[in-house]
């Protein structure tokens, strides 16, 4: 195949952007996406020029370090697949495609296609995990969960962290991404003694950091690789609302 | 010079040994804890684990990765589960089988001590994990879900979906992100450790590149943990992550630390085929598929390009079900991936042709559809059989899928004790990085509980030890080591930059790896050893000559950062061939083809030596272009008397 490429490049955080044109040709079918990047990153070392940076690492759609947004969507046309997981077989010979970083103003762009998501790293540290010490904790079968709630647990938690919700979001809300990371702990009988203070703590970190709010775009349920829906918003603002609620009765 | 390889293995009863340890082991009062500081590098389930403990505990940590954030390392991509000895399934299973079956899987090189405490620990980590939060799959009784794993016949590996790994590091990182955001622990992302740095004979501190900006720094304290995960790309293509290499352990072995039995590098049976040259990783399909999947290839090479739905059932063979009755599709690793590669050598092997032959064979969901139902198998491996289809474009409900082995799991790693000190003191490694529990060969489910025993419930015992033993007082970082380390990277980083060739590391990487596949891979020998002995140092005179390495040093330059791996693997792949050249015998996933059984039940398996090999071999580096010094810690069977590693 050969593909006409259009691809952001940005020297750092400091400097203006713009595109750049180039050809790859010979690409085979089974080739990733990613793998046509190193086979143009080769063609640039050989000719002396500066290799596209990019952030990518497990390549098997599970660390969420890729990050494109390739014609406009994060990740490719491809639904629930991340870009190291998009293949060259989902596009057309002589195909342009344009590809640039996540675009959200809480996401800055660091380096060509690489942008800082550090912002996700703040709402977790405000409230994303259970407050218990390694030790002793009673036996795993202790207490017994539903498959059905443990499974909407797991459903919540398969979230990668990757930002793709944002970037499609017109706002730049991320509402999906703090939901999923709530929602995963707020449904299990363990999250439950800090249910309240949890969704508080992260939902006000993410307005803090300046993520947009939602008014229901729902652009992001479409773009996430892992099928997070928008469920999980609805049940991070009822969460949000009940623990609101008490705290305002002094209650929390 | 001369190693002390004293395993330090406490008095008493196997099963009273860690117990003993832990009351005899040296504390640090808690108000002193916060006197000291601990560098722990990686966040895998190891370091994150760690890094969260050691905080919780009251000391300062400071934690480094290469991604951007902790939760990405490679341990997310764990899929099919973590074993412990729970014995829910009420089937026999106990902490001694868990550990007789560790043992035995790792065809008796492991050190018995080690491993009967990870045993130990096992119920606990699930336990902790639970408590987290960590939503493992459940029955509809609600208690915790249990899966079979290769080698074991009974029923102890928990699991989340297909993406087990990434949930126990959620969990870990969980933990860690409440350190941090208490203030405990200091996180350090898209930080390259280069060098580590000795002070007085005690590792005290790194030398880290930032990978935005390039700049050199120094970081100091009383002791560094490593948690930097395995050393599998030296094989170029592996299920591995782009960024995983050998560089820190690497650095740590130049400085004095013994790299223990290199060669025992595990090759996993099931991985998605190479399709091209352009390849650049390859994908694990869970080891769990072979719960439900019969694996085949054609009795004739006549059929191998044929639809696999049109070949007729007596024209299939079940290899492993046939060679090994008792476990069949479930035969361990090792087994399992030289019965495909034997399977292939003879011809009969499927797929797509690369490089002139069919390399794949077929794992069958046929029987276990028509058996459990379509949804069943869904609910089972749905996510996989998505992945599949993403990667290859053929759905496997309807078309048996394509297998082969790939490099996946390295055992071998830097030498470390029962405290999980390595040979220089204070420098402590966890996880993958070590050498320590699973012998020649790992089985299914125990890396993740390797690490997490690690980091969560060995370390918090044994680095106070230490700590209560050197006092308090990190040295600073102005001092002459830091700045002679720091100037040391800032040379290796020039030299790239002004190289004039005009090829990219990554050749050069995939080159190496060729070699490392072709003559150190899943079948070895001692010819075959040799010409890779050869070919080794002549690539990376080539690498050295030609490497060109494009961009600056104070910016994202994601060439010089190959650069500087590839260039590690280069003399790594050395000490790695040597190991696997000396060890005269086939052991575990290392084998040696001159060493097998020529007849009877057991023709063709590997053949052990007990009487000269049961040790773990220990390399000590003795500078640039010289040959490393080999050191030798028996591995005494106290226990477990070794038997041949039958699965028939
Ligand atoms: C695809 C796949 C599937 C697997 N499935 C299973 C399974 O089902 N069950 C099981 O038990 N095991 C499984 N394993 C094995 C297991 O996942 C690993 O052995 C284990 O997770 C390793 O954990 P770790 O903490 O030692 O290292 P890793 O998770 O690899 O972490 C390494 C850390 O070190 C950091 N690092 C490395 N080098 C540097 C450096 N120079 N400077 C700074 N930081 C550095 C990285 O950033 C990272 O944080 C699987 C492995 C793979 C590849
Ligand atoms: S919710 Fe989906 S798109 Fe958003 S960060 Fe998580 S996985 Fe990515
Ligand atoms: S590279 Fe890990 S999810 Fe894409």
């Amino acid at each position: 195949m050969k593909i006409n490429l259009k691809v952001w490049r940005q020297k750092n955080a400091e400097s203006k952007g713009r595109f750049e044109n180039y050809v790859v040709d010979d690409i085979h079918e089974d080739t990733s996406f990613l793998e046509m990047f190193d086979i143009l990153n080769e063609r640039l070392v050989a000719e002396g020029k500066e290799a596209i940076v990019f952030d990518h690492d497990c390549r098997e759609g599970i660390c969420g370090m890729c990050s494109m947004t390739i014609n406009g969507i994060p990740h490719g046309p491809e639904r629930k697949t991340t870009v190291c997981q998009l293949h060259m077989r989902k596009f057309k010979d002589g195909d342009t495609i344009v590809v640039e970083p996540w675009r959200a103003g809480p996401f800055p762009v660091k380096q060509d296609l690489v942008v800082s998501r550090d912002a996700f790293e703040q709402i977790q540290q405000a409230g994303g995990f259970i407050s218990i010490r390694t030790g002793a904790p009673q036996d795993a079968n202790a207490i017994p969960i539903s498959k059905e709630i443990s499974d909407k647990s797991m459903d919540a938690a398969q979230c990668i962290g990757c930002g793709a919700c944002v970037a499609a979001c017109p706002n730049a809300a991320a509402m999906l991404f703090t939901s999923a990371k709530v929602s995963h702990l707020n449904y299990l009988p363990q999250g439950a003694p800090e249910k309240d203070r949890r969704v508080i703590a992260m939902v006000e970190k993410m307005n803090e950091l300046g993520f947009g709010n939602c008014t229901n775009y729902g652009e992001c349920q479409g773009v996430c690789p892992k099928g997070i829906t928008l469920d999980m918003i609805a049940k991070m603002n009822r969460d949000y609302a009940v623990a609101k609620a008490k705290q305002a009765v002094g209650a929390l | 010079m001369s190693f002390n390889l004293d395993s330090k293995i406490p008095e008493g009863k196997i099963s009273e040994k860690w117990d003993n340890y832990k009351f005899h082991a040296k504390l640090v009062n808690p108000a002193n804890r916060r006197k000291y500081h601990v560098i722990v590098v990686g966040s895998g389930l190891a370091g994150a684990s760690a890094a969260a403990t050691l905080a919780e505990q009251g000391y300062n940590v400071s934690c480094f990765c290469y991604q951007d954030s902790p939760r990405r390392a490679h341990s997310i991509a764990a899929q099919g589960g973590i074993n412990a000895a729970k014995n829910y399934q009420n089937d026999g299973d106990s902490i001694y089988r868990l550990f007789y079956d560790t043992v035995k899987g790792g065809d008796f090189r492991s050190r018995e001590a080690n491993v009967y405490r990870l045993a130990q620990v096992s119920n606990n980590i699930i336990d902790q994990c639970v408590a987290q939060g960590v939503p493992f799959a459940r029955e509809y009784g609600g208690l915790l879900a249990n899966r079979s794993f290769g080698g074991a016949q009974v029923s102890r590996t928990f699991y989340a979906r297909g993406q087990t790994g990434q949930q126990l590091l959620l969990g870990a990182y969980s933990a860690l992100v409440r350190q941090i955001g208490l203030g405990k622990v200091k996180m350090y992302t898209r930080q390259e450790m280069m060098e580590l740095v000795l002070v007085d004979g005690h590792a005290k501190g790194i030398v880290c590149r930032n990978l935005v900006t390039g700049e050199i720094k120094s970081f100091s304290a009383d002791a560094v943990l490593l948690c930097t995960g395995g050393y599998g790309n030296v094989f170029y293509l592996s299920t591995n992550a782009q960024g995983c290499s050998v560089s820190a352990a690497f650095n740590c072995y130049r400085k004095g630390a013994g790299f223990a039995n290199p060669c025992f590098t595990q090759i996993h049976p099931t991985c998605i085929p190479v399709h091209g040259e352009q390849q650049s990783k390859l994908t694990l399909m869970s080891e769990s598929l072979r719960n439900d999947g019969r694996i085949w290839v054609p009795k004739s090479k006549e059929n191998c390009g044929k639809n696999p739905n049109d070949i007729k059932e007596e024209d299939r063979d079940y290899y492993l079900e046939r060679k090994y009755p008792s476990f069949g599709n479930l035969a361990p690793r090792d087994i399992s991936s030289r019965a495909a590669k034997e399977a292939c050598d003879d011809g009969r092997g499927v797929g797509n042709v690369v490089g002139g032959e069919r390399r794949g064979v077929y794992l069958d969901f046929a029987t276990a559809i028509k058996r459990d139902g379509k949804k069943a198998i869904e609910e089972r491996y749905g996510n996989l059989f998505e992945m599949y289809e993403r990667i290859t474009g053929e759905n496997a409900y309807e078309r048996p899928m394509r297998i082969y082995p790939a490099s996946h799991y390295t055992m071998g790693g830097l030498w470390v004790d029962y405290e999980l000190q390595s040979t220089i003191p204070g420098l402590f490694v966890l996880g993958e990085a070590n050498f320590s529990d699973h012998g020649a060969n790992r089985l299914g489910a125990s890396a993740l509980m390797q690490g997490l025993s690690d980091g969560y419930f060995v370390i918090p015992y044994t680095l106070p030890n230490y700590l209560a033993r050197t006092g308090a007082g990190k040295p600073s970082i102005d001092g002459e080591a830091f700045k002679e380390a720091e100037k040391s990277v800032k040379d290796r980083i020039e030299k790239f930059l002004t190289k004039g060739g005009s090829k990219s590391p990554r050749h050069y990487h995939q080159e190496l790896g060729k070699i490392m596949w072709e003559y150190c891979g899943m079948g070895r020998n001692e010819e075959g050893l040799k010409k890779a002995l050869e070919l080794i140092p002549q690539i990376r005179e080539d690498f050295w000559k030609g490497v060109k390495v494009v961009g600056d040093a104070d910016c994202m330059n994601t060439e010089l950062e190959r650069a500087i791996r590839t260039a590690d693997f280069m003399e790594f792949a050395e000490v790695l061939c040597l190991d696997a050249l000396e060890r005269r015998e086939s052991c575990g996933a290392h084998f040696r083809e001159e060493y097998q059984y020529t007849e009877g039940d057991q023709k063709g398996e590997a053949k052990r030596d007990d009487a000269n090999f049961s040790h773990a071999a220990v390399w000590e580096y003795t500078g640039f272009g010289n040959k490393p010094v080999r050191h030798q810690e028996e591995i005494l069977h106290e226990e477990v008397k070794p038997v041949v590693r039958s699965y028939k």
